[in-house]
């Protein structure tokens, strides 16, 4: 594959810095959540673009399955479990924390921006591996970080069972097999809601 | 062999304006689901830092893509569970409104 012009390279990479930015914006400062939960998609999709401008194939495949499929797809789903229009009772000095916050994350921006352009990187490094990629990744997982990829896998079966146990509703009243009464005492204390105290009704 | 035209320095700069983005939203959004939305706005911020470093500096052993994997993976794996803790909060208190969780506060 002919690489990219150069020019195309950095128009390509001007929209898409541009998307993310403006996206990521909007997904902070959008008063309609689900606005919020598109535009997101909207910034995965450009970052997956990104990698493919930085020879990552395989990442950027990865990271329109996970991020664009699985974990904004989960983000909807949340948003339309809890969609519950509520006026949020306004807090004092909301006015003032906001200005405070802007002014740490712009301190933050500007010492991150400094770092950024005060190193001096030693680019250009080794040559690229370029389509080859993929197999480098496959090496690697099964070479050197084979300990940490086992631990994801375990990682991920703790957060499945995790994410089922805390959002499962409540045990059936039938057990849908036999069509018996199941443990009565099992639903009940499901059913007890655990923090009635301060619950406003 | 792929040219890179654009400077690293451009990668690095976007990379930190959408992790403050997200730093900035995780501290000021109320609602608790665009909270989780800034994590992973941070996540992505970060992500772009190790491929854009995984590219220029370390092109031949993209260690950095390897890393961005267990990224992308223990994001995926937080999303779930934080949603799951959200959804079980939202049956308890029926809000989601992050000023209102307060149970464990003094």
């Amino acid at each position: 594959m002919p690489p990219l012009a150069e020019l195309t390279q950095l128009i390509v990479f001007a929209l898409l810095a541009a998307a993310v930015l403006v996206g990521a914006i909007g997904v902070v400062i959008l008063p309609n959540i689900v606005y919020s939960a598109f535009l997101l998609g909207g910034v995965f999709l450009a970052v997956a673009g990104l990698y493919l401008l930085l020879n990552a194939s395989f990442i950027a495949a990865a990271q329109v399955l996970i991020y664009v499929g699985a974990v904004n797809v989960l983000i909807l789903f949340a948003i339309m479990l809890v969609n519950k229009k509520e006026a949020m009772a306004a807090s004092p000095g909301v006015g003032v924390r906001r200005l405070l916050s802007s002014g740490v994350c712009a301190g933050l921006l500007w010492l991150l921006l400094r770092v950024t352009f005060t190193t001096a990187w030693a680019t250009p490094g080794p040559s690229q591996v370029g389509e080859g990629a993929v197999i480098r990744l496959g090496e690697h997982f099964f070479s050197d970080y084979l300990l940490p990829f086992e631990l994801a896998s375990v990682l991920l079966l703790m957060a499945m069972i995790g994410a089922i146990v805390l959002a499962r509703r409540d045990v059936l009243s039938t057990d849908i097999a036999t069509g018996e009464a199941v443990d009565q005492g099992l639903i009940e204390k499901s059913r007890t809601p655990l923090l009635m105290e301060n619950t406003p009704q | 062999m792929t040219s890179l035209s654009v400077p690293l320095e451009a990668y690095l700069t976007v990379a930190a304006s959408l992790f403050c983005i997200g730093v900035w939203g995780l501290i000021n959004s109320r609602n608790a689901v665009r909270v989780l939305m800034s994590i992973e706005l941070m996540l992505n911020g970060v992500n772009i830092n190790l491929m854009a470093f995984s590219t220029y500096l370390d092109g031949a052993e993209i260690r950095g893509q390897v890393y961005a994997i267990f990224v992308i993976t223990v994001a995926a794996a937080e999303a779930a569970v934080g949603l799951a803790i959200l959804l079980s909060l939202y049956r308890n208190r029926d809000t989601v409104d992050m000023e209102r969780f307060n149970l464990l506060r003094w």
